[in-house]
């Protein structure tokens, strides 16, 4: 039962990849990576993490996503024209992805202690999860938030940098 | 209990609940009519049968049998695939509601606590799958307006996207002091962390959560673009918001998906903040030896309890103009979400220093 609903969304995880590139309208591409996004949280939730499951379609397909479209929306993106590419991008760019993924396979395969993944009846609740996180991991929770949060800064700031628009939003 | 047995189990499940839960958007509908008639001091629908008691059906002949309009400008593919999105993530998050008691021994056919009888599925995440689907379903509202190449529609799914990513944080945010207290993300274990003495357990008057539950009446309106939030469809200023170009049952289809969605958040709001099945008056009227009647009792004070919220709901749109857009914007971002953060920050200190 595992098996056959990983095949299945994998299967869906990689169409919607090869979809994403090979469609021409930025729509389309959008949708593609909502179908990948869903897909990765059901193969989440047969490793067990269901938290992480519920999560990823929340924040990335909830969420991110409906940003990305909102851009393509407004910017009124249209058809993109399909190139052939350049001669030197066939004969360079394949043989470079295949040398680059060749080497990270390699290294994953030959690295020792990284542990092992099942398909699994079992279950990581969400309590396991946050106890983990909140005593183990709680310096890089703490730092990871740091983060987000100057991040959230730098976005109020660059958006407020432009004084006259500013201030006649904030005065109502 | 077998693979078929519960794959036959969750099929019927399946098939009642959508059933019931379409027939009850219907008369959702309906209950609208009437009760915004009275409010304006008139008689709503009541031609059709007793009361009017048919409209519904009528209705939804009517949408079947109109015109299926689709404009030339379309961009087809999504126009056509925008309404189904819409309408089916409106019908998924419903699975996970437990309507009644759960562990009432289903009546002689198979043991007791083995299945869920008035529950399709019991998640541990029961919660997030809500907050995720309902998430989903903001697509289908996005690509109808932008597939429509109407500026009108696209106006009005601009509108809605923005306000329901916008009062989804402040949802989202308003729900975790009744997580915190119940420690539990399992909707049927928030339930029965409420249940121990009736309407003094409640998440909302014992639990001290009046606050989020004010942020999330607030915040369902804006997610169900209902009134006094229902920007995305104001009519004055977009004519009908991101469904102007649906006609016929694709246009049924948007009507249906908000009126599921009112269900859905009222379902939601029942369980976490007012007890879900249980009785208000604790063990008054007791658990009776008849499993039967135990069973509809739980059923009744759930749907009771959903009908005094969707009574809310109408009450609200009869009453209350629209907000402006700023106004709403406002609103969410600087009252909601502090408001929200602060009620967590509260019940979190509560747990921590006074309930040991």
């Amino acid at each position: 039962m595992h098996l056959i609903l990983f095949i299945v969304f994998a299967g869906f995880c990689l169409a919607g990849a090869i979809n994403l590139l090979l469609q021409s309208h930025p729509i389309n591409s959008a949708l593609s990576l909502i179908v990948v996004m869903t897909s990765l949280a059901v193969l989440y939730l047969l490793l067990g993490a269901e938290f992480l499951a519920a999560a990823q379609v929340i924040v990335y397909a909830g969420a991110i996503m409906v940003l990305f479209t909102f851009v393509v929306m407004l910017l009124n993106a249209g058809r993109e024209d399909r190139t052939l590419g350049s001669r030197a991008a066939l004969r360079v760019g394949f043989p470079a992805v295949v040398a680059i993924l060749a080497v990270i396979a390699t290294m994953i395969l030959h690295a020792q202690g990284l542990g092992v993944a099942r398909l699994s009846e079992g279950i990581t609740t969400t309590e396991e999860l946050s106890v983990v996180l909140f005593t183990k991991l709680l310096l890089p929770f703490e730092v990871t938030s740091v983060l987000i949060l100057i991040a959230i800064l730098g976005a109020v700031a660059l958006a407020s940098h432009d004084k006259g628009d500013g201030e006649r939003t904030v005065g109502k | 209990m077998t693979i078929l047995q519960f794959f036959l189990w969750s099929l019927l499940k399946v098939a009642v609940v959508t059933v019931v839960f379409l027939l009850a958007v219907a008369y959702t509908v309906l209950l609208e009519r009437k009760l915004v008639g009275r409010i304006q001091n008139r008689w709503g629908p009541s031609r059709v049968g007793p009361f009017g008691l048919l409209q519904p059906l009528v209705d939804g002949a009517k949408s079947f049998l109109k015109e299926d309009i689709i404009p030339t400008g379309v961009y087809r593919p999504l126009y056509l695939i925008a309404p189904i999105i819409a309408l089916g993530c409106a019908l998924t998050s419903i699975a996970v509601v437990p309507f009644g008691e759960p562990n009432v021994g289903p009546l002689g056919l198979v043991k007791r606590g083995e299945m869920h009888l008035f529950q399709i599925a019991d998640v541990n995440i029961g919660l997030l799958v809500v907050l995720g689907v309902t998430s989903i379903g903001v697509y289908g509202i996005a690509l109808a307006g932008w597939s429509s190449n109407n500026k009108y529609s696209l106006l009005g799914a601009l509108r809605s996207s923005a306000q329901l990513v916008s009062y989804e944080l402040a949802l989202g945010l308003s729900l975790v002091g009744v997580v915190l207290r119940a420690g539990s993300l399992n909707l049927r274990v928030i339930v029965e962390q409420q249940a121990v003495s009736g309407i003094g357990s409640w998440n909302l008057f014992g639990g001290m959560q009046f606050v989020a539950f004010f942020i999330y009446l607030m915040a369902a309106y804006a997610e169900t673009n209902r009134s006094p939030f229902d920007l995305p469809e104001a009519e004055s200023e977009l004519t009908g918001g991101y469904h102007t170009e649906y006609s016929s049952m694709k246009f049924a289809m948007f009507f249906m998906a908000e009126y599921a969605n009112m269900i859905t958040v009222g379902c939601v709001a029942t369980l976490l903040f007012l007890g879900g099945w249980t009785s208000p008056m604790g063990d008054l009227i007791g658990p009776f030896e008849n499993s039967f009647v135990n069973a509809g009792l739980s059923l009744f004070w759930f749907v009771s309890k959903v009908f005094c919220f969707l009574f809310l709901y109408v009450w609200v749109r009869g009453t209350l103009p629209r907000f402006r857009y700023d106004q709403l914007m406002n609103f969410g971002w600087r009252w909601l979400m502090p408001l929200a953060i602060l009620n967590i920050v509260a019940t979190s200190l509560w747990l921590a220093f006074v309930k040991i």
